[in-house]
């Protein structure tokens, strides 16, 4: 047969999950808590800094967010923050500095296809979604929040 | 002590998030995506901020604070001018984080090529 | 009437056999530190090969294994009648824009990772028919090419699956005559699309195995024959885990592989964390055939191969519409000098 029947793929699916190597689910975990606990260590540096400064709480933590937001375009524009995700996988993808690395890497990568279809348009590829969903969510939420309850 | 506490928190919603992409099907963009609205329901349910208290740039740092601070100005926006406050509470306090990224993220593509 | 070439469902058996006359590798440079260093003709030192992009690099890359399969057989372009090439790029540009600096009659074909192998099958059925004198059979791949193309931009971070595939970054070119010394393709059998239901592009070794299985039972059963009449049977690039999965398949059919299988997958790299499941790509069993088993059967250690490169036919518009991965695996025999 070309193509399985619906129940051949399930068996197929079946055996093949078996000969895949297992995840290193307990090592990527301690890789990724160490990597995302360091990056946020930064991040709490600076903001400490900042409130020391004298800076108002809320502007010493937006402060922080671009200044973070600056660190990680910055090592990925040098090339740095793939190697950094390829470690530690969400360790370094959930913080802000993955954030701007999703934005970064594919302006950099489509800037060979002209600044306006291809870096800006494609910039928020991946950081896009991300947006859309912040603001449903944080919608939804907060209607709720301050009009239902 | 800040910094400590900063490295627990943050680490932790690192390691789960880590988790999820092991143990299930999703791919990192979904997880962003899912973080994001995630830390907004946390915070909706008042979860959040004493998780911003305990870990300060460790619970603001990851994408799920993202969320919070999105529901955060969303909140202070309506409360102080009703409906349309959800409209511009948002972004207002996102918005530096938001520009950062795009002005970094233009700057950088034209000071570096991709190194594959 | 012509006397047929074709045996059994689906193979054909050449009465004039093409010569392999010559074969040539070009590869970048991580693929040159591997295990088949040596073996290539021509190694970049960076990715970009001297280009401003990563596909300009590759079409740089299959252009330079044409001409250097060429100069090492003393042939120029105007003695090559058929030009068969492809890549896995949107629209095989990699090809497309070879052949424009190369004034050969120019057949571009696509069968993903299968492509050097459908080439060269189709190449010797032109020659073996007294359409061509000469023919090329070309394919490549690059990296950096696939990774925007199939998946991520390279700079982004995150974690490949540990069932994916590092595409190879390289090509390779076979020029095939009716006359000469060499290598000779013997037969070729065009494979039939297979899909069993994977959905995962991360994981094409697992899409790609009963192709393989399917492809070489028929091969098999066309010529009466088994695995050990040969001395090799090389897939292009099942990688570890489609290799397993197919060995595991032919067992339940009763054919063992042991000690005749190798996979090109396997052969390109070091075989560390970051490569995954193996090697992948056009430019796999393209490299692996030009750079070590076209040596080897040139020099009488292999009498003769199974060469047989699998193809997944999918695109990224059809892995987000959840549609599984078909796959095709084309198959030729080439006996050695």
């Amino acid at each position: 047969m070309a193509k399985a029947t619906v129940r051949e793929a399930e068996a197929y699916n079946m055996l093949v999950k078996g000969f895949h190597p297992p995840r290193q689910v307990a090592r990527n975990f301690i890789k990724a808590y160490m990597v995302g606990g360091s990056i946020c260590v930064v991040g709490q540096i600076i903001l400490d800094y900042l409130v020391a400064k004298g800076v108002p709480f809320v502007q010493a933590s937006s402060m922080t967010s671009s200044t973070m937001v600056f660190l990680g375009a910055l090592l990925t524009g040098l090339g740095i923050y793939d190697e950094i995700g390829r470690f530690a996988g969400m360790g370094s993808a959930l913080p802000i500095t993955g954030f701007a690395n999703s934005i970064v890497s594919p302006a950099m990568e489509f800037k060979r296809e002209g600044f306006v279809l291809g870096v800006s348009a494609r910039m928020f590829q991946i950081a896009g979604p991300v947006l859309v969903y912040g603001a449903l969510s944080s919608i939804i939420v907060s209607i709720l929040k301050v009009f239902v309850f | 002590m800040t910094l400590v506490r900063a490295f627990l928190v943050g680490g932790l919603l690192c390691g789960l998030a880590q988790l999820i992409l092991d143990t299930t099907k999703a791919n990192p963009a979904i997880i962003m995506v899912s973080a994001v609205s995630v830390g907004a329901v946390l915070s909706g349910l008042g979860l959040y901020g004493p998780l911003v208290t305990l870990g300060g740039a460790g619970a603001t740092i990851p994408l799920t604070g993202f969320g919070h601070l999105l529901v955060t100005g969303m909140v202070e926006d309506a409360t102080r001018s009703g409906l349309f406050g959800i409209l511009t509470g948002g972004f207002r306090a996102a918005s530096a984080a938001l520009m950062a990224a795009i002005i970094f993220g233009y700057l950088m593509s034209v000071l570096f090529n991709p190194k594959g | 009437m012509l006397e047929s070439m074709r045996r059994g469902s689906s193979t054909c058996v050449f009465r004039e056999m093409p010569v392999i006359v010559s074969a040539a590798a070009v590869c970048g440079p991580k693929e040159g530190k591997g295990p088949l260093g040596p073996g290539f003709d021509l190694i970049y030192k960076d990715t970009l090969a001297g280009e401003n992009s990563w596909e300009k690099a590759e079409s740089r890359m299959a252009r330079q294994a044409v001409e250097i399969a060429l100069a090492k057989a003393s042939l120029s372009n105007n003695d090559v009648d058929f030009l068969f090439a492809g890549d896995l790029l949107n629209q095989i540009t990699a090809s497309g824009f070879m052949g424009r600096e190369l004034n050969i009659p120019f057949l571009g074909i696509y069968g993903a990772c299968s492509t050097m192998i459908e080439g060269m099958g189709l190449a010797a059925a032109l020659v073996a028919g007294g359409f061509a004198r000469r023919a090329v059979a070309a394919a490549s791949s690059h990296h950096d090419t696939a990774e925007r193309q199939y998946r991520y931009p390279t700079e982004f971070g995150y974690q490949r699956a540990p069932t994916s595939q590092w595409t190879v970054t390289g090509a390779g070119a076979a020029v095939l005559a009716n006359e000469g010394s060499g290598p000779r393709i013997e037969s070729f059998t065009a494979g039939r699309i297979q899909d069993y239901g994977i959905i995962d592009p991360n994981d094409m070794g697992s899409a790609m195995a009963p192709a393989f299985v399917d492809t070489l039972c028929r091969h098999l059963e066309d010529m009466s024959r088994g695995p050990q009449d040969y001395d090799l049977v090389l897939s292009g690039d099942l990688g570890r885990i489609g290799s397993t999965v197919a060995r595991h398949l032919l067992k339940e059919k009763g054919i063992d592989l042991t000690g005749v299988h190798e996979d090109s997958g396997l052969l390109v790299y070091e075989m560390t964390p970051e490569i995954c499941s193996g090697a992948s790509g056009c430019g796999c069993i393209a490299t692996v055939f030009a750079a070590k088993v076209w040596k080897e059967l040139s020099a009488g250690k292999l009498k003769r191969v199974l060469l047989i490169a699998t193809g997944a036919l999918h695109s990224p518009t059809t892995c987000q519409q959840n549609e599984s991965i078909p796959s095709v695996a084309h198959a030729v025999s080439v006996l050695g000098v």
